[in-house]
């Protein structure tokens, strides 16, 4: 107090040099103070009027940044809840803006986020809790620690349209390590693709099928080796699968050259029989576990590029979580023959849980909303369902907000501002859910 | 419980005792003990012998080294990576300095009841039965009456018997350290380090700590770090003095409160200093 006292005083006659100017503004405290002479008194009313004008200062930076946001939710209210209806949410993305909606991209970012989950979270907790739990008494150790630790402080600020290029090389084509040089970015390895060769009837081709209006038309598969397996010259009596409703039925197939020879002229047989000089069509068929090497621009590659993007962010929060609990709660458990593994697992994680959930929802939203990584890990493609595999072509919100925004009609833009508030709304209710668990688990620990 | 920890095991060695005791079995001896925390020493040849099933008291100003002493009992000390010792420190048969002592198994022996309470964030129940569910595979039933057991050891049962299941954080900080109390003494041990357990409690729960210390004096072999004397000549069978990081006495409580032979215990003892 008494060391500050000759700045007090310089602050004294400086408000009393204004109270002689400005006598009437400040009516209330010039009315009960008596002589302003009084350094004490003076010293304390200057002190409550800084005060006061930093508590404004502070209202109005506070709703500064509230007015913002209100009118930024305001403007995108406005102009996408007239465009939200179900068709937005549950249509594919068509040329007329009118049927266009977004449940291949909303699927899109359900498959690729909750995968970046899965893989993120027990990677960045792992990695928060070997730097904060197991650090090493070696000192060269040490040193490699907080190199390690220096590394993922700057890579949370690295851009992600970097991480995006980084992904692009990493896990869409793997360094080309994998590529046999015939089919650039084609699959050198896969699990679960079964390939056929597809032919179709004589009854598909319109120009063959003027006399027999009355056979149907058919498609007809082989299935084949491999990908890359030579292509299935139509014999007559090959045994070929029908895709039906019920499933894959066999069938038995006449193949003939209809310039040579005349064609049946039953409907039935006519609708099985197949252009021997026609060259097959190859498609595939992937199970739910496809895998392939490289991965190519699937969801996969697009979950392991939000990873990078995400993961220091995660690694970050969950080691101040981790050093939030207690040095006397390990201490505690390992006085009581705890391992370290022991004291992570039954004492630190749970109660640094509350702190790991808190980083998880803010990586979370911000993967949600990651466009950069994705517009080069996916590119703009027409994506025109929802991803039904691992390596499946995706696309994400986002992205399909930022394809419509891009094309000229109006009506695009304005299903864009709908497609940002079915965004927004996914980004809270998860927000919401996640908080809801966090309280949870706090009021259970405490 | 099967384990009981009175039959601790002790053989008598022929090393050389600082204190002929009256009861010649040491539970811990200590020869020559120094440490150090990075440069700084904290401990300086510190020699002296902890009888088997009696009460010591480890008193002393502010940084005289007596808690880090403790410390190295059950080498929580490991946790600091500065910190190191030479000399000897045994319990038993065990050298307590070797790397190649297994640290958990010999926290489970020596038990350690911290200045502050630190029960964990589970329920009263999950904190008794935390350290039993490391060590062994236990029946919910046999579970059930060793944490029975191990709450009315520590004089905690009556008050928390309705409430089992309930936050251990709900409890009274009185109640949070015989809680640590009854999950020390839980898995077993056959010493107990207390590092100034009742620092941060109000004279009644001080009180009643101390009239357990009484209790469980006849089972386990009891180290208790305190600031205050008049606990240290209440509930210890024999103290020592240490002054910057040198033991300056030892001896039964008794002598040592009536008849300090060394100037600075009786300056220390009689409030002159520290």
């Amino acid at each position: 107090m008494s060391d500050s006292r000759p700045e007090d005083n310089e602050h004294a006659i400086d408000a009393s040099r204004k109270n002689e100017s400005t006598p009437s503004h400040d009516d209330h405290a010039n009315g009960k103070t008596g002589p302003v002479g009084d350094p004490k008194f003076v010293t304390t009313r200057v002190r409550i009027k800084t005060d006061l004008r930093f508590r404004r200062m502070c209202i109005l930076t506070a709703s500064a940044s509230v007015l913002i946001l209100v009118f930024l939710l305001g403007s995108i209210l406005v102009a996408g809840i007239p465009a939200l209806n179900w068709t937005l949410l549950t249509g594919y993305p068509e040329p007329e803006p009118e049927n266009a909606g977004m449940w291949p991209a909303l699927m899109g970012t359900l498959w690729v986020c909750s995968m970046c989950a899965l893989i993120t979270l027990p990677l960045g907790v792992g990695s928060a809790v070997l730097i904060e739990e197991f650090t090493p008494r070696n000192r060269i150790a040490r040193k490699a620690f907080s190199l390690l630790q220096l590394n993922i402080t700057n890579l949370a600020g690295v851009p992600s349209v970097v991480y995006g290029i980084l992904g692009l090389t990493a896990f869409v084509s793997m360094f080309t390590i994998f590529d046999d040089g015939e089919d650039i970015g084609g699959p050198s390895m896969e699990i679960g693709a079964v390939y056929y060769d597809q032919f179709s009837n004589l009854a598909s081709d319109s120009f063959l099928n003027t006399d027999n209006t009355g056979a149907r038309e058919r498609y007809f598969l082989i299935p084949v080796d491999s990908r890359d397996a030579p292509q299935t010259v139509p014999e007559t009596g090959m045994l070929a699968y029908e895709n039906q409703p019920s499933g894959l039925t066999r069938v038995e197939v006449l193949a003939i050259d209809p310039f040579a020879t005349d064609p049946p002229t039953e409907s039935d047989q006519f609708s099985r029989t197949i252009d021997s000089t026609s060259t097959p069509g190859r498609i595939s068929e992937k199970r739910w576990y496809y895998l392939r090497l490289p991965f190519g621009r699937g969801v996969v590659a697009g979950a392991l590029t939000l990873m990078l993007v995400i993961l220091p962010v995660i690694i970050i929060s969950t080691q101040e979580a981790l050093r939030a609990v207690p040095a006397t709660l390990r201490a505690g458990a390992l006085g009581l023959g705890a391992t370290p593994w022991q004291v992570v697992w039954n004492v630190t994680l749970p109660s640094a849980v509350p702190g790991i959930m808190t980083g998880a929802i803010l990586a979370m939203s911000r993967a949600i909303g990651e466009t950069a990584p994705i517009l080069i890990i996916a590119g703009i493609v027409y994506i025109r369902s929802a991803p039904q595999h691992l390596m499946d072509d995706y696309t994400v919100m986002p992205l399909q907000i930022y394809n419509w925004t891009s094309r000229p009609q109006q009506e695009f833009h304005s299903i864009a501002a709908g497609g940002i508030v079915i965004l927004l709304a996914i980004l809270l209710t998860f927000n919401a859910v996640a908080v809801l668990i966090r309280h949870r688990m706090q009021n259970k620990l405490q | 419980m099967e384990n009981n920890p009175s039959e601790a095991s002790q053989t008598s060695t022929d090393r050389p005792e600082l204190m002929k005791a009256d009861n010649p079995t040491s539970a811990i001896e200590i020869k020559n003990l120094s440490s150090w925390y990075g440069d700084f020493q904290a401990l300086d040849s510190i020699s002296l012998n902890v009888r088997k099933n009696k009460v010591t008291a480890f008193i002393g100003p502010s940084g005289c080294g007596k808690s880090t002493l403790l410390r190295w009992v059950n080498r929580m000390n490991d946790t600091i990576h500065t910190a190191r010792a030479t000399g000897s420190l045994h319990l038993g048969d065990l050298d307590l300095l070797a790397t190649t002592t297994d640290v958990v198994d010999l926290r489970r022996k020596v038990g350690i009841v911290f200045q502050k309470p630190n029960p964990f964030p589970k329920s009263i129940f999950d904190n008794v039965a935390f350290g039993p569910r490391l060590h062994m595979k236990l029946r919910r039933s046999e579970l059930l009456d060793l944490v029975e057991w191990s709450l009315r050891k520590a004089a905690v049962w009556d008050e928390v018997k309705d409430r089992l299941n309930s936050p251990a954080l709900g409890l009274s900080g009185g109640q949070q350290q015989r809680l640590c109390i009854a999950r020390t003494i839980a898995v077993g041990p056959e010493v107990l380090l207390m590092d100034e357990p009742c620092s941060a409690l109000d004279p009644g729960s001080t009180l009643a700590i101390e009239e357990l210390m009484n209790e469980l004096r006849h089972q386990y072999t009891i180290v208790i770090v305190t600031h205050n004397m008049q606990q240290a000549s209440r509930c210890s069978d024999a103290t020592a003095f240490f002054f910057e990081g040198k033991l300056i006495e030892m001896n039964d409580t008794q002598r040592l409160f009536t008849n300090p032979k060394s100037e600075q215990t009786e300056d220390y003892i009689s409030g002159r200093f520290g």
